[in-house]
Formats: structure tokens, sequence, C-alpha cells
């Protein structure tokens, strides 16, 4: 019984920490695809990360001892998170520790540390970096805690756990207080990974980068932890945006019969995921840095929208 | 509670958003096209509403507005907006965020004033008229916030769609007489108001209405 449980939360911690590059690598070729170009496959995050984990570290001879644990810490909130979330199964040891507030807090650090690390060498364009994201992570987070919000009135619970039993209990009901929140999730998502209509994750141009340059001066294996964490953390808002929206296929059973089919689930609806996305992030134009606040305002606006259809027509 | 509720809930809350979108909209083009779609929101709820209550005087009133708000006043706004030139303004002087959060308290209000309507009426969507008296707010704030003329005539038709919703979702429409003489002021309305952007613009210059108010003469 013990053991089952522990089998199943190191099978899905690992499955995060391994399907992360692929994900990566799957948008990036859904990308290519879309752009009528070849793409250089989906194992390409993965042949990256290895050469970044070969190369030597180069660190400024006056950075403090923060600027070097920070990579660890993102790596290791981001596997704590991908150990949090139920994505394939509800009966995880872990996934009663923390519920869906507590989450955004594990976000939130990841964002304060990753600030904070920027600013540690005092460059220019890091500092830059440190403060759009800050500015970015303060408007986006009571988004996503509004949209949290709404399917935890319908549950009962901020548990994942119980509002994923709850809504994968009943069927297929149609609340329209859901479907506001899970637009107001898909703008939250947007922001907060650096996506495009908010950041391009795919140049390093000096005027517009939000997540690159928080990374300018990171090297090596710190850089290889970063993009690695980074992969990690889409995967896990994927994952809760699956938990909230999508729940159904999460097993509920004992043993570990069910797991295999669960997986494979899970990885079907990270690649349509995954390719959503591409189709989004071909489809729009990056916004510029002072219309960003519209934009998550907007996802505010519709998070809160779904509150208030909730509290009005119980639906 | 029959599905046909939740199928009307899904549409107020959808009539709800387009409201919003209006609201946020500084293109007269998409404002235009957004107003379709409200027309759009509100006739297949009242058709839901027709279909699930059995009252078949509704879906002479769906089809009504349909014809009128998806057809008839989208196409004559098109071809004022054609005549007077001005399809690509923009209203550069709206403050977005500013004016959702004065939206939602504006929804909060609507929402808390509406409870004990709701219990008053007998109606299977006694409880969307939050929505609708929160629609009719937002076109109200829509008219004051907007400066050019075009854009506060698209806020009073606006207005027409969340006092129809109201009055569905109250008691279930309003006698056929009274819609049908509303539905023929609106028209006579738009042209009134059509004829009169183009004296504004000739005795003015401009559709902008501040401009107008801050003359002396």
């Amino acid at each position: 019984m013990t053991l089952d449980l522990v089998v199943r939360q190191a099978l899905q911690t690992l499955f995060v920490i391994a399907a992360a590059p692929l994900l990566t690598g799957w948008i990036r070729q859904c990308r290519a695809w879309l752009g009528n170009r070849t793409g250089a496959g989906i194992l390409q995050p993965v042949r990256e990360l290895r050469k970044l984990f070969r190369k030597e570290p180069v660190v400024a001879s006056e950075a403090s001892a923060l600027f070097v644990a920070t990579p660890y810490i993102l790596f290791a909130a981001m596997v704590l998170a991908g150990a949090i979330v139920p994505m394939v199964a509800t009966r995880m040891p872990l996934a009663a520790a923390a519920d869906a507030v507590a989450l955004a807090g594990l976000f939130a650090l990841t964002r304060v540390f990753a600030a904070l690390a920027a600013m540690d060498l005092g460059t220019a364009f890091a500092s830059m970096g440190a403060r759009r994201t800050m500015l970015v992570g303060f408007l986006a987070e009571p988004a996503l805690l509004m949209v949290l919000f709404t399917p935890a009135l319908i549950s009962g619970s901020t548990s994942l756990i119980v509002i994923v039993r709850h809504l994968a209990g009943h069927g297929f009901v149609l609340y329209p207080s859901m479907a506001f929140a899970a637009a107001a999730y898909l703008m939250v998502t947007l922001a907060e990974n650096a996506r495009l209509p908010v950041d391009n994750p795919e140049t390093h141009l000096e005027l517009t980068m939000i997540h690159e340059a928080l990374n300018l001066e990171y090297s090596g294996r710190y850089l290889a932890l970063i993009e690695w964490g980074a992969g990690m953390k889409l995967l896990v808002y994927i994952g809760i945006g699956v938990a909230l929206f999508l729940p159904w296929g999460i097993t509920q059973s004992h043993g570990l019969a069910a797991l295999p089919g669960a997986f494979a689930l899970f990885a079907v609806k990270l690649a349509a995921a995954g390719a959503g996305l591409a189709v989004i992030e071909t489809l729009l134009a990056k916004l510029r840095l002072f219309r960003v606040p519209e934009f998550l305002g907007t996802a505010f606006l519709l998070a809160v929208l779904g509150l208030l259809v909730r509290y009005l027509l119980g639906s | 509670m029959p599905s046909f509720t939740s199928v009307i809930n899904l549409f107020a809350a959808l009539f709800l958003l387009v409201a919003f979108a209006m609201l946020s909209q500084r293109r007269l083009a998409n404002l235009i096209n957004l107003y379709a779609w409200q027309g759009a929101i509100l006739s297949l709820g009242i058709a839901t509403t027709a279909y699930g209550t059995g009252n078949t005087h509704l879906y002479a009133s769906a089809a009504l507005n349909g014809i009128l708000k998806i057809l008839v006043v989208p196409i004559l706004l098109r071809r004022l907006v054609r005549r007077l030139d001005v399809q690509w303004d923009r209203e550069s002087l709206v403050r977005i965020p500013t004016t959702m959060l004065i939206g939602l308290a504006l929804v909060i209000f609507a929402f808390n004033a509406s409870l004990p309507i709701a219990g008053l009426a007998h109606t299977v969507n006694h409880e969307t008229v939050g929505i609708a008296l929160a629609s009719v707010l937002l076109s109200l704030l829509m008219m004051i916030l907007r400066t050019t003329a075009l854009s506060q005539v698209i806020g009073f038709l606006a207005l027409e769609n969340g006092l129809i919703f109201a009055a569905t979702s109250v008691t279930y429409g309003m006698p056929m007489v009274i819609e049908f003489g509303i539905a023929l002021d609106v028209i006579v309305g738009v042209f009134i108001l059509g004829v009169f952007f183009f004296h504004i613009r000739e005795q003015f210059d401009s559709l902008d209405l501040n401009r107008i108010e801050g003359r002396e003469d």
C-alpha cells in the first residue's frame, strides 16, 4: 500500500523531469512546422541541455552565493511543484501536502529568487529583466489566484485533489464560470511562462526580452538547470490546467494497474496543449511592454467575472 | 435542474462578456462586430428560453431580434461608418484598466441589487436578471466614457439589448406590440442619428463631442 504510493509519486516526478525538455522541443517543432520550416526535432532541447552540462560554467568574481544557489533552488522548486500537482492520479502522498494557493506561493518564491539573482551582479540588462519579471508577476498572481478560486468555490476546497475528484466525478457539467476561468488561466499561463504575447521565447532582442534577460549572466550547468526548470514550469502549468479544466482520465483507483493508461492520456493532453500553444504563438504578435498590464488586467477581469457568475447563477 | 437552464446561463455569461469586450474595444469597426455578436447571443438566448418553456411567442421575438441586430442595424452602421469615412478611427483616450475596474464594481452592484428582483420573478431563468441589469449599466458607462458620437450610439443600442434581455429573464419578454414598437424605434433612431452625424460633422468638423462642448458661441 505505502510502497504503491511511493512508486506512483516517484513515477510522476520522474515523468515531469524527463518530459519537460521534450515538451519544449515539441512546441518548437510545432512552431517550425506552422512557420513552414523543417525544425530541429523534438530532442533538440535535450541535446542543448547535454551540451550545457558539459561546458564549464563561468561565474563573475563579484557574484555572491545567492547567484550560484539560485539555479538549484529554481530547479528544486519546479520538481516539487511537479510532484504536488495531481497529473495522473489523485492518490499521491505529496499532492495532499499543499493546496493550490501554496502552489501559487511556490511560483512566487522562484520568481523572487530569479529576480534577486539577476540583480546580484548589477548588470543593466539583468536588472531590467528582473524588474520586468516582477511587473508581470505581480499582475499575473492575483489573476492566477482568482482563477483558482472559481473551481475551489465549486468543489468547496482549494486542494487540487478534491477539485479533481469533484469535477471528474460528476461527468460533464456545463459551468459558464469555468469557461471564464479557463480563458483567464490561458492568459496567465502565457504571461507567467514568458510565451508570446508577453515575451518572445525565441529571441534575445535586448529591448523586449524578459525571461532571457534574467539568465544573461548564467552559463554552463547553471543555465541548463534554469532552462530545464523553465520547461518544467510550463509543464506544471499545463498540468494544473488539465487538473482544473480537463480532469477526466486522472485515475482515482488504488494499485498501479491504471497508471500506464493515465500516463498515456496525460501525454496526449500535453501534446495537444503544446500544439495549441504553438498555434497561439504563431497567430499572435508580441505586445508592447506597456500593453502587458492591459492583457493581464483582462485576465483578472475574466477570472473575477467567472467568480461573480458562479456566485449569481450557481453554475 | 433542467439542462436548458444551464445553456441559458451560458448565453447570459457570454452576453456579459461581450458587454465587457465592447467597453474595452477602441476600434469602431470591431465595436460594430461585437454589437452583432451580442445580438446573436441575445436571440439565441431568447430562442433557448422559448424552447425550454414552450412560450411560442418568444420564437417571434428571437427572430425579430436576430434579423434586426445581426443584419439590419450592423449593416446600417457599417454603411454609415463608410460614408463618414471613420473605419479606422480609434478612441485613444479610453483608459482600459480603470474602465474595467469601474465595470467590475458596476457588475457587483448590479448582482446585489438584482437579488430581490430575481427572488420575486417565477421564470426559469430569473437568475440572469442580474446579468441583464449589469449589461445595462455597462452600456450606460460606455455612453458616459466614450467621446465620439458613433460609439455613444452603439452604447445606446447595447443598452436596448440589455433591456430586452432583462425583460426576457423576468417576465418571458414584453407583449409583442411593445417589442415591435421598440424594434421600430431602434431602426428609426439609427436613421435619425445617422443624419445627425453628418450635420454634426458639417458644423463642427469632428464627431468628437468633447470638442463641441468646448465651444462657447
